[in-house]
Parts: structure tokens; C-alpha cells; sequence
């Protein structure tokens, strides 16, 4: 089953790489920019999995995932965090939010794949 | 490896984004006019660079952007006031990433004294314990992103994986396991942890549910199974815990070894959902949990009494961090809700060869539009007014397209602006002055490439204006001025063209000094009547400047007559102005695009010719009084006792032999790059008028006296004349009278 991947990061960087990754892996790759265009893309789409960054402009990831958690069609949707560093504080934050686990950047292919595939129902 | 270049490609791209971010939001800063979106934006700028160098293993430009983010975090979080000395580190550690970004990139090597320098500035911001934190926290990158793997489904397996051992012995573990509520909620699934248990190995699960109520009492939200698993594995028991890994604070997990003598003394690992903490250390350090093992009954006993809402709140007391945050993380969702008014604009990134390809299959359609109405003319179509009307409209469409395209090529200035920030402050520091920077019209649009060339020539002009335009701050003082100078940067259109600006409010051109260094340099003669202006323009010419006088700001071997040949190889003009104790404008005008030449058509020899319009300083008819013979076959115009070495355009380019008689000729007075002037001889000027550039490189290769071809209306193709080249290939080639004042 191909898995549909939500990936909310600002930096552009990040996201070609994200989507360059998953794309060889045959999981179908959703973009956004920020929080707010997250939310946006999550309108017409109800994914498998999301990632989300947490230092965003415009919402940031704790306010991303809270959003998401509210709405009845996702709150079971497993959300991962991508954070640059495995700072217990921020983790916790996320947890709060409603945060699935997450993925300490930098991370290769196969490790983003793994923690995907842990969480994907 | 194309796509990881590719990617390295746009993470350079991006950290130019950042980094402007980063000083215009430092600059804001210290300017007091930011609000906390700018100290956040500023944040994540470092942040980004720092993730996303970590993923191509950037180890240099990781550590600096993390040690300056973690500065900059203490800002961000009220720890550390941001003073203006905090600035200044802060705005030096920005220009310092941006060379150590410009390294990683070009591969070259850091000014390792400054870096370090700057380093142990920002440290000194960051708090002895955050600092350990972060050290332990943090890991350098190490792990490359890997394209070359093909997507086989090794990946599939990671858990397994990871567990690999080269132990092959097989232990049996127990594990106890029941979920809370909140596992739910946080989106974890019990069959997907105990799916990913039997991947470890053999599996036997026995759910209980003796705790499950009646259907209509049950609360479905609540959580009420609880499963005991026997696992058989070759992996130890971090792999069992790593299965847990988002789950552990949500629920109550028991794991023991059984069974394997060679084990016995190990004791088993045990976490209560009471002590478990979601971070990496207490997975390392599980050791440390173990005398909870020695009590096993008691835990569970305790477990067994305590309702569950009891367990869940002692999770939240165990993170006293959590409850905090649970109250501040709707009210950062709720800041972050206000920001969308200045969300900024959708874009896309095109390759800039396709946007070159749609500007030259334009320049085509504007050429093709030209030709159309010129052949509809001459059909005599008048009669019929629609044909006219629609050739009105395609025309305007044209016209639009031609415009949107440009647009497209188009970039504000404030990128260039913001570099000269930094200009601006290695030039003060260089200097011993105080010097504020205004820029205006930032947001003014102009070609790229023209952006991309106006740096040098602007970080020169911006050099000089700090160097040589203002005054000491004593100096100043004595002026009644305030301490501070100021060196003004504006950018706006002006009648189709792009005028930018580089002032300060200085001292002004001292007159009478230029004028005896250019006497003494033997640039104008000793009894040289000289107006304001044409004494100002001194400083444009070749040899004004001296390696005696260069100051070591300023002076890197150039001076503002390289300045002025940049500006005119941009197709644009330089003027000055200057007025005694108020100080010096140097004004640039450029045209909005390099694909589009302000042209006059000439004709010669039944050829039509474009003469570039930024050169042409006047036009005259020449008569017999004002042409003389020098050296024998040499001639030269006499143009208000200047004279000038003349051009037989016709001769040169090889459409005609010499010319003897230049009776009627018309002479255009044309001022090339090294300021040199020259009279130009045609036979007649046609019109002034916008063409579209056609290289002829590609074609014919550097063609001298060309500068590239023109399509006109009637179809015919009409060279642009690359003056520089034609003067100097043209005898009698006489600078010293061109210049002769």
C-alpha cells in the first residue's frame, strides 16, 4: 500500500530532501511550508502519516499539531516531529501537542523510513 | 550524484534567504524596531542553516550556527537583554556565517582566528548549563543522506535491523504491557508495537481483559487491556525498548530477561510509566532504573490499586515541564494564529534558463509583431478598421507580455542593499567612524544580472562615501554636525529606468583639491577653466586615484573610473553632485532590463546601425571649419576647443573606402567606458528607439566594433555598435586629446 506522507517543513532544503526521499520508496509525498499551509493541504487530504518541523513561521509545530489533534478526522494520525535537536524540553512540548513520536534531524533514508513505516497503521 | 547536488544547489540558495533574514532581522534589531516575529524569524534563519548543513554533514558551519542559534535562543527566551553590544556579536557572527556558508560552498577555507574569536563572544552569552545541555543533546552530524540506496526493502525492516547482533544466542524475554489512554491520543496503535515486537522474533501474546467493562459501560476513550507478551529474540532488550520508543510514557511496560543462564545476573529492565521521561537519556541509562527491579511486587501491586487516572497524573507531575507548557503552547498557537496578514507571497522557483528562453522567444514576438504591422501598413489595410483595430490590440498585448517577462527577471534591490549593511560596518570599523546606513526603496525591481553587477561597483561607492565622504567624528563635531554620519542608499524608477543613489552628508568634494591633483597629475591643463560639475567628474577619470593616496579601505587598486566602466557596461550612466559641508550624491542610472537597448538608429552606407543611447553625449553636423588634419592622415573634430579623434563608422566596419569628404556628415559625440570621447561620423540619424538584443557571439564569435544585432520591423537586421572597440581600433587613436580638457 503506498503511504501518504504529509511533510510540513519550512525550510526548502529540507523538504526536497524529504520528498526525494520518500518519493524512491514509492510513499506519496504531501509539501507544506508552515503550520497554517499545512492545514491548508490537510483540507483536501486525509494522510498516513504526517511530519512536521517545529520552528516555523506562522504556526509553529506545537500549534500545528494541537490544530490537527482538533479535528476528529485526524486525531488519530500518527504525527512525528522533526527536530534538530533531541532536547528533551522540546520533545515534551510536542508530546503535549499531541505528537506521535519523532525524528531527530539530520536523519538518512532508511531511518526516515523506518520511524514512518513504526508509526503507519 | 545529481539529485544530491541538486539539493546542495538549494540549500545554498536557501541559506542566501536566511542569511538575509538573519541581518535584516539583526538590523531591525538594532534599530528597535522589531517585535518578537522578528527575534523568532531571526532564530530560525540560524536554525535552518544549522539543519540543513547537518544533513550534508557541514560539520564547520554546523557548529557556528549552533553555538550563535543557542545565543540567539537566550534572546528569544527573555534570558539575555539584546543590547546593542549583544548586537554588534550578533551581527558579526552573522556576516561570519555567511562567509563560513560562501566556504562550505566555494570549499575554501574560514578566517579560523575570527570564527574562534566570535565563538567565544557568543559563549559567553550562553549560560554553563545550557551549554552542557546542549552538548549532550546535540550530535554532530554524521549520518549522510544516501541517495544511492534503490528503495529495496531493507528499510522495511529497520527495527529488526537495528537489532542485529552478532550474538546469536536466543533469550527469552517477558513483557508486560498496557497501554494509558493518552497512547491513543498521541496517534500510537497497540497492534502496530506488538506487530513490531514479532518482528523481533517469536511472539506469543495473551491480551487481558478482565479490567474491560460492560458495552454500556465502557468509555471508549479509555484505555482498559492490557497484553503479556512472551518474546523469544535474538535482539537484546534496547531493541524491545526501541519498539516502545514513542510510547513509553504512555503506558506501563515491564520487559525481563528469562530464562538464558548466561543473563542471569543481569538483572531485568523495568519502566514505569511514573519514572519513564521521554528523553534519550533515561533510554541510555535504563541501568539506573534497576533497583526498581528489586521490588517488582510492590510496583505492581501498587499498579493494581491505582486507578488509572492516579498513574496518568503522576506522569504529569513527573514532567512538571509539561503542565507548564500545556498552558503556553496553545498561546504561542495562538501568536502564530496572528501572523498571517504577513505571510509572505506564494512562489515558485523556475530554472533561470527557461525563463532566459521565454525572454528570447519574446524578444521574437516583439520582432515579429513589428514586422507584421509594418507589411499590414504597406498592404494599405487602413480600409479595413478591424484589421487595424486588432493590430492595435496585438501591439498593447505585445507590448504587456514583453513588460510581464521582464518582470519575471525582475528582483528587488533589497538583498544588494542588505550586503551593504555589512559594507558599512567593516567600513566604519576600519575607519574609527560612526556611520548609520539608511536605505530607501528597497523593494524598487531590477534585472537580475543587473543586480548581480552593480555589487562591486556599489561595495566601492559605499566604501568611499564612509572613507572619503565623511568627516571624523571630531571633525564633524567641529561642524556642528551630530557624531554619527550618515551614508544614504535609495533605489527608485525614474522614467523607465532604475535610479539608485549612494549620499552622505559629509564634507563634499573639495574643488579646489581635485582640481590640483588632476593639474598635477597632468590630467587638465594648469590654466583649465573648469565648471562645478565638470571638476566633480575628475573623479571619474582613468589615473585620478593613486596608490599614494589609496587608503587601506578603500584603496584595492580601484578607483570610481572602474566604477563608472562597470556601470556603463551595464548599459547605465554615473553622475555626481556635491555641495560644500552637506556632502555628495553619486547617482546611478540603469536601465530595467540588459535583454533591451535605448538605442539611435544611424544610417551609413545605406546600413542601418544602433548606437547605445548611454554613450552618445551629443550630436552635431559637421562642417568644413571644425574638422582638422593631424599627422598627416589623422583627423580630428574640434567640438568647443576639445579635440576629438573621428570615427569613419562606414570605413571601419568595412562598408565603404575612407571617406575624404565629410561634408554633410553628422558627427555623434560618443564617451566610451575609460571616458574617452570620440566623434563618431554617420550619414544620417533616423530615430531614437527601444531594440531587443540578438546576440551574435554564438555565431560569429567576438566580432570587433559589434556589439550584437537588432531585428527591425521590415525584417532587415541592424548591427549595435560596441564603441570601446571601434574607437580603439580606429586611427588616429588619440587618447591623450580625447582627454585633453
Amino acid at each position: 500500500m503506498t503511504l501518504k506522507i504529509l511533510a510540513v517543513d519550512d525550510s526548502h532544503t529540507m523538504r526536497s530532501m524529504i520528498k526525494m526521499a520518500l518519493a524512491e520508496a514509492d510513499f506519496e509525498v504531501h509539501l507544506a511550508e508552515d503550520g497554517l499551509d499545512g492545514l491548508k493541504v490537510l483540507e483536501g487530504l486525509s494522510p498516513d502519516v504526517i511530519l512536521t518541523d517545529i520552528n516555523m513561521p506562522n504556526m509553529d509545530g506545537f500549534g500545528f499539531i494541537e490544530a490537527v489533534r482538533k479535528q476528529d478526522a485526524l486525531r488519530d494520525v500518527p504525527i512525528l516531529t522533526l527536530t534538530t535537536e533531541s532536547a528533551k524540553e522540546m520533545k515534551q512540548r510536542a508530546r503535549d501537542a499531541g505528537a506521535t513520536g519523532w525524528i531527530t534531524k539530520p536523519f538518512d533514508r532508511e531511518k526516515l523510513i523506518a520511524v514512518i513505516r513504526k508509526v503507519a497503521a | 550524484m545529481d539529485a544530491l547536488d541538486d539539493l546542495r544547489t538549494t540549500f545554498f540558495q536557501e541559506c542566501e534567504e536566511l542569511l538575509e533574514v538573519l541581518e535584516s532581522g539583526l538590523i531591525d534589531m538594532n534599530e528597535g524596531q522589531s517585535d518578537d516575529e522578528t527575534v523568532h524569524a531571526v532564530f530560525r534563519a540560524a536554525h535552518s542553516i544549522k539543519g540543513g548543513a547537518g544533513a550534508f554533514a557541514l560539520d564547520e558551519l554546523v557548529h557556528f550556527a549552533h553555538t550563535f542559534e543557542t545565543a540567539l535562543d537566550e534572546v528569544r527566551s527573555d534570558n539575555l537583554e539584546a543590547s546593542p553590544e549583544v548586537l554588534q556579536v550578533f551581527l558579526r557572527a552573522s556576516d561570519m556565517l555567511t562567509d563560513l556558508v560562501g566556504a562550505a560552498r566555494d570549499g575554501t577555507a574560514s578566517d579560523e582566528a575570527a570564527k574562534k574569536a566570535l565563538l567565544a563572544d557568543l559563549e559567553e552569552m550562553i549560560p554553563a548549563s545550557d551549554e552542557e545541555e546542549e552538548e549532550v543533546d546535540f550530535q554532530p552530524m554524521g549520518l549522510d543522506f544516501d541517495f544511492d540506496l534503490d528503495g529495496d526493502d531493507e528499510a522495511e525492516s529497520g527495527d529488526a535491523e537495528e537489532a542485529d547482533e552478532p550474538a546469536s544466542t536466543t533469550r527469552r524475554f517477558e513483557i508486560t504491557f498496557r497501554p494509558m489512554s493518552t497512547l491513543y491520543r498521541r496517534g500510537n496503535e497497540t497492534a502496530l508495537l506488538l506487530r513490531a515486537l514479532s518482528d523481533l522474533g517469536q511472539c506469543e501474546t495473551v491480551c487481558d481483559a478482565a479490567e474491560l467493562p460492560s458495552l454500556d459501560e465502557l468509555d471508549p476513550e479509555e484505555s482498559f487491556l492490557e497484553w503479556k507478551i512472551t518474546l523469544d529474540t535474538e535482539a537484546d532488550a534496547d531493541a524491545i525498548e526501541e519498539v516502545f520508543e514513542f510510547a513509553e510514557a504512555d503506558c506501563e511496560l515491564e520487559i525481563r530477561e528469562i530464562g538464558a543462564a548466561a543473563t542471569d545476573e543481569e538483572p531485568g529492565v523495568e519502566i514505569d510509566a511514573a519514572d519513564a521521561d521521554v528523553s534519550d537519556e533515561n533510554v541510555i541509562d535504563l541501568s539506573a532504573l534497576t533497583d526498581i527491579d528489586d521490588e517488582p511486587e510492590t510496583v505492581e501491586t501498587a499498579e493494581a490499586d491505582a486507578p488509572e487516572e492516579v498513574v496518568q497524573e503522576a506522569v504529569e507531575e513527573a514532567t512538571p515541564a509539561g503542565a507548564a507548557e500545556a498552558q503556553s503552547a496553545p498561546a504561542a498557537a495562538q501568536t502564530s494564529n496572528q501572523a498571517p496578514a504577513n505571510a509572505p507571497r506564494p512562489t515558485i522557483r523556475v530554472d533561470l534558463d527557461r525563463v532566459e528562453r521565454l525572454i528570447n522567444l519574446v524578444g521574437e514576438l516583439v520582432i515579429n509583431q513589428a514586422m507584421l504591422s509594418q507589411q499590414i501598413q504597406q498592404l494599405d489595410a487602413a480600409q479595413a478598421p478591424e484589421i487595424m483595430d486588432g493590430l492595435d490590440e496585438f501591439k498593447q498585448l505585445t507590448r504587456d507580455i514583453q513588460d510581464g517577462v521582464m518582470a519575471i527577471r525582475a528582483q528587488p534591490v533589497k538583498p544588494l542593499f542588505q550586503r551593504m549593511s555589512r559594507i558599512v560596518r567593516e567600513a566604519a570599523q576600519a575607519t574609527g567612524k560612526t556611520v548609520r546606513l539608511v536605505s530607501e526603496g528597497e523593494a524598487t525591481e531590477v534585472d537580475k544580472t543587473v543586480i548581480e553587477r552593480l555589487a562591486d561597483p556599489l561595495t566601492h561607492m559605499i566604501r568611499n562615501a564612509v572613507d572619503h565622504g565623511l568627516e571624523t567624528p571630531e571633525k564633524r563635531e567641529e561642524a556642528g554636525k551630530s557624531e554619527a554620519g550618515v551614508v544614504r542608499l535609495t533605489a527608485a524608477h525614474r522614467s523607465g529606468r532604475v535610479v539608485i543613489e549612494v549620499s552622505d552628508d559629509g564634507a563634499g568634494i573639495n574643488r579646489e583639491r581635485v582640481r590640483q591633483k588632476a593639474i598635477d597629475k597632468g590630467l587638465i591643463p594648469a590654466d583649465a577653466t573648469l565648471s562645478n560639475s565638470e571638476i566633480d567628474n575628475l573623479l571619474f577619470m582613468p589615473g585620478f586615484s593613486t596608490a599614494g593616496e589609496i587608503s587601506n579601505l578603500s584603496g584595492r587598486g580601484v578607483g570610481m573610473d572602474v566604477v563608472k566602466r562597470s556601470i556603463q557596461s551595464l548599459g547605465g550612466r554615473i553622475s555626481i553632485s556635491s555641495e560644500p559641508g552637506r556632502g555628495s550624491t553619486f547617482s546611478i542610472s540603469l536601465p530595467l532590463t540588459l535583454a533591451i537597448l535605448d538605442g539611435i538608429m544611424v544610417g551609413v552606407a545605406d546600413q542601418s546601425l544602433v548606437v547605445p543611447l548611454n554613450h552618445v553625449v551629443e550630436t552635431l553636423k559637421l562642417t568644413p571649419g571644425n574638422l582638422r588634419t593631424i599627422g598627416g592622415t589623422g583627423r580630428v573634430v574640434t567640438v568647443r576647443d576639445s579635440l576629438l579623434p573621428l570615427v569613419d563608422v562606414g570605413y571601419e566596419l568595412g562598408f565603404r573606402p575612407k571617406l575624404d569628404d565629410f561634408d554633410k556628415c553628422i558627427v555623434l559625440v560618443t564617451e566610451n567606458e575609460d571616458g574617452a570621447q570620440s566623434a563618431v561620423v554617420v550619414d544620417e540619424i533616423h530615430d531614437q528607439r527601444q531594440v531587443v538584443i540578438k546576440g551574435l557571439e554564438t555565431n560569429y564569435g567576438d566580432v570587433p566594433g559589434i556589439s550584437a544585432a537588432t531585428i527591425l520591423g521590415d525584417g532587415r537586421i541592424a548591427l549595435i555598435l560596441d564603441l570601446d572597440t571601434l574607437v580603439k581600433g580606429a586611427p588616429p587613436s588619440t587618447p591623450e586629446l580625447a582627454m585633453a580638457g
